[in-house]
């Protein structure tokens, strides 16, 4: 494929915001209270109209007859290249927080390096995105300071959530081989750059929120490179049911 | 207050119900209309909320990311429908709480149609076109109902609602010019959901009790039969337009009327399912009760926090 080394980039990034956007999407109508569903159904919306921003753009690079659709929903799990931690259940309220909050406060990060870029399209994307994402971090941080700082029974549930999705945290900023020319032409963003204002950042709201900071040294990684939890089949099969039941039809 | 003031009270507000003057919160109003609107509105907010269910069944299986952004947003709208619709209900002196309360222990009740399952993705289609059509039908005549609030909120509602149904057509016609297959499916979609849309209407005039009330106060201005009457016409000319057959074998274009003559609905099928026996009324209702229940820790938490922030503040202002 033409500029492969590109479009594997564009999707490390956009994968992250269709999963994110897909597992957000579960909880429409499910909310604690109308106005969290409302919220957390606009974020989905937000990440799945960066999604087709990428994909649209990666579909064009690829020099074949391809549609975002064809890169959202017809690819194995090995070549779905998200983090781990956007993969993750919405196992309570504490989960679904914490996990949006460990992920915006990188992809806040992340989009406002990425506005830099030489690729005038990625930079595009980034510039419209920043401002989504800023209002995400907002939400995310003010509730895990209410769920941290709230009840004892709230402070107790986010916690376990901050515990079990820390070891999620590292992969975020791991750069692969195959994205260091993208990152050396000023396309792509050197991530390990990132890291020290991220859990700076991170944890100054965690402090802020009464919880404590885990201290493991063990990390979980493997998403980047298509080796997934084994949550994401699942995901993919309701992703990917009617395209792969009723393949090569317009809907 | 005397009667005589009361009297007085009740001459003031039917005259500004026949001149179509707006009934505001604050205004005096009978017992039973603040009552009957309670009800109406809440029913309506109820109906937004567990409306959301069936159709979000589908977002996460959405065939593009096209059709998924759309189903979500509509969804999202509905929960906004539901949001001021609670808020118009609450100017009338009920809380969210009670509302909800009444809904969860099953006193309050919402739209029957939401209890019927959504199978395939034909049905988000159908319901877009039919339901939201037969929506539609039923409010546009409440964006001039008395009742202020209650008038305002449906002006927007409506105005996204008709929004809502072209977007369920567009569903049906690209599925009825599709595959094989896909027409299918749309056609299988119109069998299920014709039939439900007209229940929505409401029972026959002869049967509907509220009737009589809610047209003199201008919470209804058609007849049930009628609005039933005005969705069949409306809605028989766009299934010929994309190829797709209404299932019945009754209906038949009558000159006469400048209208279509329908077949028998059964009744039995629509009161089995208002009073709670349909295929879903258990799993609608077991959803909401539980997204409550299990949000309560949240809403608490966030309780907790605000009262904690708000004494920090008072305590620096010492």
């Amino acid at each position: 494929m033409k500029n492969d080394n590109l479009i594997q980039y564009i999707f490390s990034i956009a994968d992250n915001a269709l999963i994110l956007g897909q597992r957000l999407s579960e909880l429409c109508g499910h909310g604690p209270s109308l106005e969290t569903d409302i919220a957390m159904t606009n974020m989905a919306l937000d990440l799945l109209g960066q999604t087709r921003s990428y994909f649209q753009y990666a579909a064009k690079l690829t020099g074949e007859d391809k549609t975002e659709d064809d890169l959202a929903y017809l690819r194995t799990e090995r070549q779905y290249r998200n983090v781990l931690l956007v993969e993750q259940p919405n196992v309570h309220f504490g989960y679904i927080i914490t996990r949006q909050f460990l992920f915006d406060a990188f992809h806040l990060l992340l989009l406002q390096k990425l506005q830099n870029s030489t690729d005038e399209t990625l930079s595009a994307i980034a510039k419209k995105s920043i401002k989504e994402v800023s209002y995400h971090f907002r939400f995310s941080s003010d509730w895990m300071k209410r769920l941290g700082d709230g009840t004892e029974e709230s402070h107790a549930k986010v916690q376990e959530a901050v515990n079990n999705l820390w070891t999620y945290t590292d992969e975020l900023f791991h750069n692969l081989d195959s994205d260091n020319e993208i990152i050396t032409q000023g396309v792509g963003v050197d991530l390990s750059e990132l890291k020290d204002s991220y859990y700076e950042k991170v944890k100054e709201v965690l402090t802020d929120a009464t919880l404590v900071i885990p201290e493991t040294k063990y990390f979980q990684k493997g998403g980047k490179k298509g080796i997934h939890t084994e949550h994401m089949g699942y995901l993919l099969a309701d992703l990917q049911y009617m395209q792969r039941t009723y393949p090569n039809m317009k809907w | 207050m005397s009667e005589k003031e009361v009297k007085n009270l009740e001459e003031i507000f039917e005259q500004k119900i026949a001149r179509d003057e707006k009934i505001e919160p604050k205004d005096w109003m009978p017992e039973k209309y603040r009552q009957t609107h309670i009800r109406q509105i809440s029913q309506h907010a109820h109906s937004e909320i567990v409306g959301m269910l069936p159709e979000g069944n589908w977002i996460t299986r959405a065939p593009s990311l096209r059709r998924k952004v759309a189903l979500l947003a509509k969804v999202q709208d509905e929960a906004g429908h539901g949001l001021y619709l609670y808020s118009a209900c609450e100017t009338l002196g009920v809380s969210r709480e009670e509302l909800y309360d009444q809904l969860h222990s099953g006193k309050a009740k919402y739209s029957s149609i939401f209890n019927y399952p959504t199978i395939t993705w034909a049905d988000i289609g159908a319901i877009g076109w039919l339901v939201d059509g037969a929506a539609i039908i039923n409010q546009v005549p409440l964006c001039s109902t008395s009742y202020g609030p209650y008038a305002r909120a449906m002006i927007r509602v409506c105005k996204e609602e008709s929004f809502h149904q072209r977007q369920g057509f567009e569903i049906m016609m690209t599925l009825a010019n599709g595959t094989p297959e896909q027409k299918e499916m749309a056609q299988d979609a119109l069998n299920r959901w014709w039939w439900p849309s007209l229940m929505m209407l409401g029972p026959t005039d002869a049967e509907s009790i509220h009737t009589e009330q809610s047209m003199k106060w201008k919470l209804k201005r058609k007849t049930n039969d009628e609005l039933r009457q005005q969705f069949i016409d409306q809605t028989v000319p766009q299934a010929d337009l994309i190829g797709l057959t209404i299932p019945d074998p009754d209906l038949k274009w009558n000159e006469e009327r400048g209208s279509y003559d329908f077949g028998e609905i059964d009744w039995d099928e629509f009161w089995q399912v208002v009073k709670g026996h349909g295929p879903c009324n258990r799993e609608r209702m077991n959803a909401r009760v539980s997204a409550w229940e299990e949000g309560t820790w949240v809403r608490d938490a966030a309780m907790a926090y605000a009262k904690k922030q708000e004494d920090k503040k008072l305590k620096q202002a010492i």
